[in-house]
């Protein structure tokens, strides 16, 4: 179609750049997999809000047998986990078994359910598993975006006068838990 | 000995597949069309030898053969025999094993059918098609080797994942691979067409009914999927964005634009490079749809088991054939002649919508589905959920559907704008009176989304039936009805949808044994729980009696099963079907003593949203018919005007 609308407007040029923008698209999403199956996985980075309070928020129950959370529960005098997640995320359930052991570990965690509906949570939280002490929901992410978090999952580690110690973005995998107790272990 | 056999089977299928290409090469470059007659067999055997490759695969997962690496890995002697025949294709390699068979075998069926292309384009065709093939023969044969043997053999095999243990899983995939693989088919007509410079409409025609055949089968894969996922996940969700349900999808949507296009391209001659495109597009969202969901490098609910080298393999087929092809597309497209010109207010100019607004949405989805990798190219991994995807592609599938309900009415080349404005007053007045009732009745209450989903699916089911006024059903083209069916598919579908999301009544609650629950006007009877066994499960099982208005009471049995190899739990969930919607029910965990968490949804005209999917395949099979059909009475007529 593009290369049928250039040659209508008879420009050569125009048509010559529809003719190979198909292949040059393709060579875009060529390196963007080459570059995804071939980079190690590291994927460390450090948030700006590190070091920083918590922004004020109080959010609703996002699950129907855990309360809601507001960011003075955070500063509890004992570092804890903030998570993250979605029902609808699938990273968010490839890390439950994660944040479970991280649990198992004595690991206090609270929850932020982005743009998510309570039965869509419940069922998550019955299907992964439920790691979580608080679940606040977050319907129009703006806690999200004043936590400088940009999509899920993301945890972050809150120290016990609730500033963000740590900000770990994406799934927390298997091998990521020790690196995650030892900053929780830092942030005390 | 079968595994020998069917390994034996592979590669001289592959020998096969070189050969074929090789003939391929020799007939163009040497100017011998005469090498067509010798294509012919060699691509019939090679696709007979594949299918013999596969039988052997199926007999080995029968016999539960535990001497062969891949039966032990993924299934079990205590299995039911329906899950070990569908066992077969629930892992990677015998899935790659399912889509070399289905490139052999419509291959094979190409050079046996196929007479409308010319003798050097038909013999291109074969030519890529065997080049396709040779890549995936040597990625089964190099790195997926389904007929490996260990020894000694195992004791029993490992299970298969019991949320595919269903009779879905003997009938949902290979039907998908079939729309899915069979795209290469159009793939192959487009590089053959632009090697021959023979891209016209002979050559739309002659490829249309390959992409009829392959995306009815489409179709019918993905609505079959979509319910599977609905009645067995038991999230009570019919479609939830996962990078495999998008990997389907891709292709879906490309195809959908091809076979339109190719319309134009058949009946007026225009849209040739565009149509070209949309050929090569199709099948590489096969491929990469693929690729993403065999390497690893997105996170699945339906991960196969992954490996990063299988993955590099893949990419690199994906470079050759996807680059190799859009090359090509740039260095001959320009010797492609001019299609013809059409006015504004056109037939054509609406197709030309249609094409725009599918490539945007199968655009975006793309992307979405993509996203994760994006950002991670960037320093980390996020994903975009149902939000982005419901809130995006929603709005471009609504105005892709009213472009839908008004091309129809249009003629091809030229029409009058005033005229086009009489033919589409009936339905756009069912448009306003539903768009009145239905605000008077739920304004505020249901979504803007849903909102204009009903308005505008009630609104297109009235227009997709406007091309039948005036005209004797019988006389009638059936490919005329084709249309008719599969736009009022997309209507029903449409509407299944809207009521979904619109009207659909949830209650969660924890019942004691003797209850009685009352949801949507039903009343549900918890008359017990007890434990009940299957072949390799057992189960903890709810009786119930639930009834409405007064009614009979049915008796339903939500379940959540126990599976010990491998140990997993599924839900089981009950369904009952009205004519005006369906009554689901999940049976949950036990929440203190003798209380049972439960979930009840009611669901008005759910069903419709996989009922319009059939209609939609059952459309694209009747165009089929209608075509060829056609075409062979032409043919009759000749030969009698000959011999008379």
């Amino acid at each position: 179609m593009d290369a049928e609308m250039a040659r209508a407007q008879g420009d050569s040029g125009m048509r010559k750049l529809f003719i190979w923008l198909p292949l040059a698209l393709f060579a875009v999403f060529f390196g963007l997999f080459a570059s995804g199956l071939l980079k190690p996985d590291d994927r460390v980075i450090t948030s700006k809000l590190v070091g920083k309070p918590l922004p004020a928020f109080e959010l609703p129950a996002a699950a129907s047998d855990r309360p809601g959370l507001a960011s003075g529960q955070l500063a509890t005098g004992q570092p804890r986990l903030l998570n993250i997640f979605a029902s609808w995320c699938v990273p968010c359930a490839a890390e439950a078994p994660q944040l479970m052991a991280l649990k198992r570990e004595g690991v206090a965690i609270d929850a932020i359910a982005i743009r998510d509906a309570r039965p869509d949570v419940d069922a998550f939280l019955a299907r992964w598993g439920n790691p979580y002490a608080r679940i606040g929901l977050d319907a129009r992410s703006s806690v999200q975006i004043a936590l400088g978090s940009s999509g899920v999952p993301e945890t972050f580690v809150i120290d016990g006068q609730g500033r963000i110690a740590y900000q770990h973005i994406g799934d927390i995998r298997a091998d990521d838990v020790p690196m995650i107790l030892k900053r929780l272990e830092e942030a005390r | 000995m079968i595994a020998e056999f069917g390994l034996a089977a592979l590669w001289l299928a592959a020998a096969l597949a070189l050969l074929q290409l090789g003939l391929a090469i020799g007939g163009l470059k040497g100017g011998r069309p005469e090498l067509q007659a010798a294509i012919r067999p060699v691509a019939v055997v090679q696709g007979a030898l594949t299918a013999m490759a596969f039988i052997a695969l199926i007999t080995l997962f029968m016999r539960s053969d535990m001497s062969v690496l891949l039966v032990a890995t993924n299934s079990h002697s205590m299995k039911p025999w329906l899950y070990k025949f569908a066992g077969t294709w629930g892992n990677h390699e015998g899935s790659m094993l399912l889509w070399v068979t289905v490139m052999g075998v419509a291959g094979a069926a190409v050079a046996l059918f196929e007479r409308a292309l010319r003798r050097d384009t038909h013999m291109a065709t074969l030519g890529a098609q065997a080049a396709i093939s040779l890549g995936f023969y040597a990625f089964l044969l190099f790195s997926s080797n389904p007929f490996a043997r260990i020894d000694p053999p195992a004791p029993d095999g490992q299970g298969l994942n019991p949320l595919l243990q269903d009779p879905g899983l003997a009938f949902h995939p290979p039907t998908l691979y079939f729309g899915y693989v069979g795209l290469s088919v159009a793939f192959s007509f487009a590089v053959g067409a632009l090697l021959t410079r023979q891209v016209d409409a002979a050559f739309a025609r002659a490829m249309r009914p390959w992409v009829l055949g392959a995306w009815v089968l489409l179709t019918l894969g993905i609505t079959a999927g979509s319910y599977w996922a609905y009645y067995e996940l038991g999230w009570g969700g019919w479609w939830f964005w996962d990078p495999v349900e998008n990997a389907s999808l891709m292709p879906w949507l490309a195809a959908t634009a091809l076979l339109h296009s190719a319309t134009v391209l058949a009946t007026r001659d225009a849209l040739r490079a565009w149509t070209v495109m949309l050929a090569v597009v199709a099948f590489s969202m096969s491929m990469v749809g693929t690729f993403l969901v065999r390497s690893g490098i997105l996170t699945s609910v339906h991960a196969f088991a992954v490996d990063p080298e299988r993955g590099s393999f893949i990419l690199a087929l994906l470079g050759i054939y996807i680059g190799g092809a859009l090359a090509l597309f740039g260095w001959r497209v320009g010797t492609v002649r001019e299609g013809a010109p059409f006015e504004l207010v056109s037939r054509e100019t609406m197709l030309v919508i249609n094409n725009l607004l599918l490539s945007v949405i199968l655009g975006l989805v793309l992307i979405g589905t993509l996203y994760p990798l994006m950002t991670e190219a960037f320093g980390h991994k996020v994903s975009v959920g149902p939000p982005y995807f419901d809130r995006i592609a929603g709005p471009i599938a609504l105005a892709l559907m009213i472009a839908m309900a008004v091309g129809p009415m249009i003629r091809w080349r030229r029409d009058n704008a005033s005229a086009v404005a009489r033919r589409s007053m009936a339905p756009a007045l069912v448009g306003l009176s539903v768009l009145a009732v239905v605000a008077v009745t739920s304004w505020g209450r249901i979504g803007i989304l849903p909102f204009l989903g009903l308005v505008i699916a009630l609104t297109v089911a009235v227009a997709s039936i406007a091309p039948l006024w005036g005209r004797k059903p019988l006389r009638t083209p059936l490919f005329t009805w084709g249309m008719v069916i599969a736009h009022l598919g997309c209507a029903v579908s449409l509407g299944g949808m809207a009521a979904d999301s619109a009207f659909t009544v949830e209650k969660l609650v924890a019942a004691r044994p003797g209850e009685t629950i009352e949801t949507a006007g039903w009343r549900l009877r918890f008359d017990k729980i007890l434990p009940v066994a299957g072949d390799n499960w057992t189960a903890l099982q709810a009786d119930m009696r639930v009834s409405r208005g007064g009614g009979a009471p049915v008796a339903i049995h939500p379940q959540s099963r126990f599976f010990t190899s491998p140990p997993t739990t599924t839900t089981e969930a009950a369904l009952l079907t009205r004519w005006d919607g369906q009554l689901y029910v999940v049976l949950g965990q036990e929440a203190d003593a003798g209380r049972w968490q439960m979930r009840i949804w009611w669901k008005p005209f759910v069903t419709c949203i996989w009922l319009g999917g059939t209609m939609i395949a059952l459309g694209g099979l009747l165009a089929l018919i209608g075509r060829e059909r056609r075409g062979w009475t032409l043919k009759w007529r000749a030969r009698r005007a000959t011999a008379a």
